[in-house]
């Protein structure tokens, strides 16, 4: 990188926030995602709004790539560097400015990790629902970025759903405001919406308002095992029918049930072909109600047995067989590929058994678990990125995979965004209109092309 | 090539199994557990940061350059990056092959470096004859009154810096080391028809300046049944030399120890530590040797022996002791060694051994599992973060203000015990086995008490 410019932002951030040793730029030249592996030319290391104003400032007039990002946990690819690019790292903005527990609303920097915003919450005796599995290490601007999901998002929603208000420092240096802390605010168009899940490719955001929930006050476990995944399905269907909506409805599969058990060893049997780990919250006597009921349409839907939870140790116990889903699975390979494709809630039972058929077809392993109750899935490939010919199989299992999802009215990406990884699948996903929209947003906001340039459509 | 050219031919971390560096998929889980990423915030200080530098050296896109050497030995190596990897990477082995390639290419080389290496890895550690001279030594100048004076006359301002500040970190050496204790009084203590036979590893630091940490955990191995030995051609078990990358020493130390145990007639059921590092190391033998032919099924069947002493006690489901009346109340907290607690998963038998004692009030401290900072020479080598996290943790200790400091291993021992002397708290620093051993001695006097009336104690002192 052309010294002039280093030392401009030497000057704006300080020195020892200026990263370009061969070692640092190794270091930041991936994100969570497998096989993917580009260096930047420098690493930013802002703390203020000014200071990333500034900075876009001068890589606006030098027209030098931005690739903003948090802790690197993204799956899509979405904060990988380009060649000569900058990579503007905002950990350090991690502060929480303010809760709010007046307006059910808190301030916070982009850096902060989500888990604080979650702690932060509840020591004020309220609730941030949204829980990305990378929740103990992603940021919150990630999340907003990326527009992430996690385990309550059937009840409770997505990031998207916690976002009143923005602070965006746009492509040339302008600082922009968009929300309030009001509920209602209909003062021109939403544009605060336009970030969440932009991936870094309209704007830099500083500063998130976001919206608090009290908390459930009683929640129930429960863990339903079926011999049959259409059973299994059916359930998940019944359970909605009947008009409850449980805070977590998710499953797992043979081939993941087999290798969590291995792993972990809670008593989880391995003579069945998908396990659901059910949660209900809310209010006492509602919650038992609702337990009973799911308990009642499992049985009479196939459910082989149904175990509830009788303590918070034996709730915990139960749900890790959820939670520890992915170690288990990544264990057991060199190169793991996890992936998110979506469907409608009816059509689950069809893409689990095509993600099968797919997985013996190419002869490539393949575990899936999920969020049953959003269609959710999280089919994860096991495999070497060493061995090309494998890597090869594994491409075309999850092209068939995609397309098949978006055959069913599903989407190729539930929460974890397009980046670089389902970039060759979006213009099929969201057909020729919206990509034309889409592009003519960017030039828009991003007139030079420099927000994170490559990533989500070229 | 410039001045980072790897001397020494090779390069190690290319000779290494691959996937061992492939199984790392860069998640990130391991950053919020990495005391050196939070506290700088740097992905090269974080454990992925780590790995990458590793692969890209191993894939020939980066040279093992000074910079990479100093990451490399700015990792307190407390390994709690593996307990928090979904993928089950083995951090263990890929920083001591990283640090063996640092030091066989010569990157961090300086006169009085190489000297202090050599001096304490390949002379005083490789033996435990030197050690206990150097120790004696070092007793003398605390006992005798002459450290007080040079304290006193300023005398200590002619020392180099870092040696200046390691005397406060320097350990109060036992009159009386292991071998003597046991052979003045345990040996004897054996029980006649033994439930188990183990073997106790004496250790260097716990030896000299711990002894009654090694005669506490015979005596509550004796308690139990057990019949103990302790074989006295052992040495120091070498995880000093392989946490500096001396891997060649470690080697040769781990083949003693297997020679020195098991030429003890008949063998012995398990091998006991009572220092959370040596444990974490002993247990790893097995990877150590694993390319010697002659070795390697010993340190296989060695690492498969090895227990810590908390848990081997849990494990077979040791005594409890009685309640007594007159125990008071102590308010206890337990700090976990990172190599007992991520090196080895032994996290909940020390716990489980304080609540079973009588009058012992175990409170959590918040980020139990958090380095202190000592982590092995650490203290030392990287003064400026290693006092960051032992205010951290004396921040921790300060909010509850136990009177006991629990823990299990003597690097935790001395650092936190420096801690409290900075800040003016007034805990003293225990090991759990010792907290045991008290309360099974009290119960012991007590019965002997009942047992006796006074004027029978009279006719048989008199």
């Amino acid at each position: 990188m052309d010294s002039a410019v280093l030392s401009q932002f030497r000057s704006i951030i300080g020195d020892d926030q200026v990263l370009d040793s061969a070692e640092d730029l190794s270091v930041y030249a991936y994100d969570g995602t497998a096989t993917l592996r580009v260096a930047p030319a420098c690493v930013l290391l802002p703390e203020t709004v000014q200071q990333v104003a500034a900075i876009m400032t001068v890589a606006h007039s030098q027209r030098l790539p931005v690739i903003t990002r948090g802790s690197g946990t993204g799956l899509a690819g979405g904060a990988v560097p380009v060649e000569g690019g900058i990579v503007l790292c905002l950990v350090r903005m991690d502060r929480i400015i303010e809760v709010d527990e007046a307006n059910l609303a808190m301030v916070v920097e982009p850096g902060v990790i989500t888990q604080r915003v979650a702690d932060a919450a509840a020591a004020a005796g309220l609730f941030y629902p949204p829980d990305p599995g990378s929740i103990k290490i992603s940021t919150i601007g990630g999340n907003v970025a990326n527009n992430s999901g996690g385990l309550r998002g059937l009840k409770y929603g997505v990031t998207r759903d916690y976002v009143m208000a923005l602070q965006v420092v746009l492509a040339d240096g302008q600082i922009l405001n968009t929300g309030t802390k009001c509920v209602k605010d209909v003062a021109g168009f939403t544009l605060k919406d336009l970030f969440i899940g932009s991936e870094g490719t309209l704007g830099v955001i500083t500063s998130i308002n976001l919206k608090l929930i009290p908390p459930p006050a009683a929640k129930q476990t429960m863990i339903a095992h079926f011999e049959s995944m259409t059973d299994a399905a059916r359930t998940v269907s019944e359970i909605i029918r009947h008009k409850i909506i449980p805070c977590t409805l998710e499953f797992l599969d043979r081939v993941t049930i087999g290798c969590v058990e291995e792993y972990v060893a809670i008593g989880l049997p391995l003579d069945v072909e998908a396990l659901l780990l059910i949660e209900v919250d809310g209010h006492p006597a509602e919650v038992a109600e609702q337990a009973a009921e799911i308990e009642r349409l499992a049985g009479e839907h196939g459910a082989r047995e149904v175990r509830r939870a009788h303590s918070e140790e034996e709730a915990t116990r139960l749900a890790s067989a959820r939670r520890t889903a992915f170690s288990a699975l990544a264990r057991l390979a060199p190169t793991v590929v996890l992936e998110d494709v979506t469907v409608p809630r009816s059509e689950l039972a069809r893409m689990v058994s095509h993600i099968a058929q797919v997985s013996e077809r190419y002869g490539v392993k393949i575990g899936t678990f999920g969020h049953m109750g959003d269609g959710n899935l999280h089919p994860t490939f096991l495999t070497d990125e060493r061995d090309a010919r494998e890597m090869g199989r594994v491409e075309q299992a999850m092209r068939e995979v995609f397309e098949f999802a978006v055959e069913l009215g599903g989407t190729i990406t539930g929460e974890h965004g397009v980046g670089l990884a389902k970039k060759p699948f979006l213009p099929a996903a969201i057909g020729p209109v919206a990509m034309d929209i889409t592009r003519r947003l960017k030039a828009d906001f991003d007139p030079e092309g420099i927000l994170n340039p490559g990533k989500i459509f070229d | 090539m410039s001045g980072t050219a790897e001397k020494g031919g090779g390069n190690l971390l290319r000779s290494l199994d691959y996937s061992v560096l492939q199984q790392c998929m860069h998640c990130g889980m391991c950053l919020p557990a990495c005391p050196t990423y939070v506290e700088t915030l740097r992905e090269r200080s974080s454990p992925r940061g780590r790995i990458a530098m590793m692969r890209a050296i191993a894939d020939g896109d980066l040279e093992t350059s000074r910079v990479f050497a100093e990451e490399m030995y700015f990792c307190l190596g407390c390994l709690a990056c593996q307990t928090a990897c979904p993928a089950g990477v083995d951090y263990a082995t890929l920083i001591e092959q990283s640090r063996a390639q640092v030091e066989a290419s010569g990157v961090l080389d300086r006169g009085q470096r190489r000297l202090v290496r050599t001096l304490l890895l390949r002379w005083v550690f490789t033996s435990r004859r030197r050690i206990k001279l150097l120790a004696k030594a070092l007793y003398l100048f605390q006992r005798s009154g002459l450290r007080r004076v040079v304290r006193a006359s300023g005398l200590l301002w002619l020392l180099p810096a870092k040696l200046r500040d390691l005397e406060p970190l320097t350990p109060e050496i036992q009159s009386t080391f292991t071998r003597r204790l046991y052979e003045q009084r345990y040996r004897s203590l054996n029980p006649t028809s033994p439930r188990f036979r183990v073997g106790v590893l004496s250790g260097c630091v716990q030896d000299i300046a711990f002894s009654h940490v090694n005669a506490d955990t015979i005596a509550v191995l004796q308690v139990n049944g057990c019949e103990v030995i302790l074989p006295e051609a052992q040495q120091c078990c070498g995880s000093l030399h392989a946490h500096n990358g001396d891997l060649a020493s470690a080697r040769d130390l781990a083949r003693a120890n297997i020679d020195a145990f098991s030429t003890e007639e008949g063998g012995v059921d398990a091998i006991i530590v009572n220092a959370g590092g040596c444990g974490s190391h002993l247990r790893h033998y097995d990877r150590l040797l694993a390319d010697d032919v002659e070795y390697a099924g010993r340190a296989a069947a060695w690492s498969q022996k090895v227990r810590d002493i908390c848990e081997f006690l849990v494990e077979i489901d040791f005594r409890p002791p009685p309640a007594s009346p007159d125990a008071d109340v102590l308010r206890v907290t337990y700090h976990e060694s990172c190599h007992l607690k991520h090196g080895q998963g032994v996290s909940a038998q020390p716990r489980r051994i304080l609540e079973s004692i009588p009058g012992v009030e175990l409170t959590e401290l918040a980020e139990a599992d958090w380095c202190c900072g000592s982590a092995g020479i650490y203290n030392i080598t990287q003064p400026e973060m290693s006092m960051k996290l032992l205010d951290r943790k004396m921040g921790h200790i300060g909010d509850i203000r136990p009177q006991v400091v629990a823990t299990g291993n003597p690097g935790c021992v001395i650092q936190i015990e420096h801690g409290l002397r900075l800040k003016g708290l007034s805990a003293r620093v225990q090991h759990p086995v010792s907290l045991l051993a008290a309360a099974y001695e009290r119960s012991r006097v007590e019965a002997a008490q009942r047992d006796f009336s006074p004027e029978s104690l009279i006719v048989e002192g008199s």
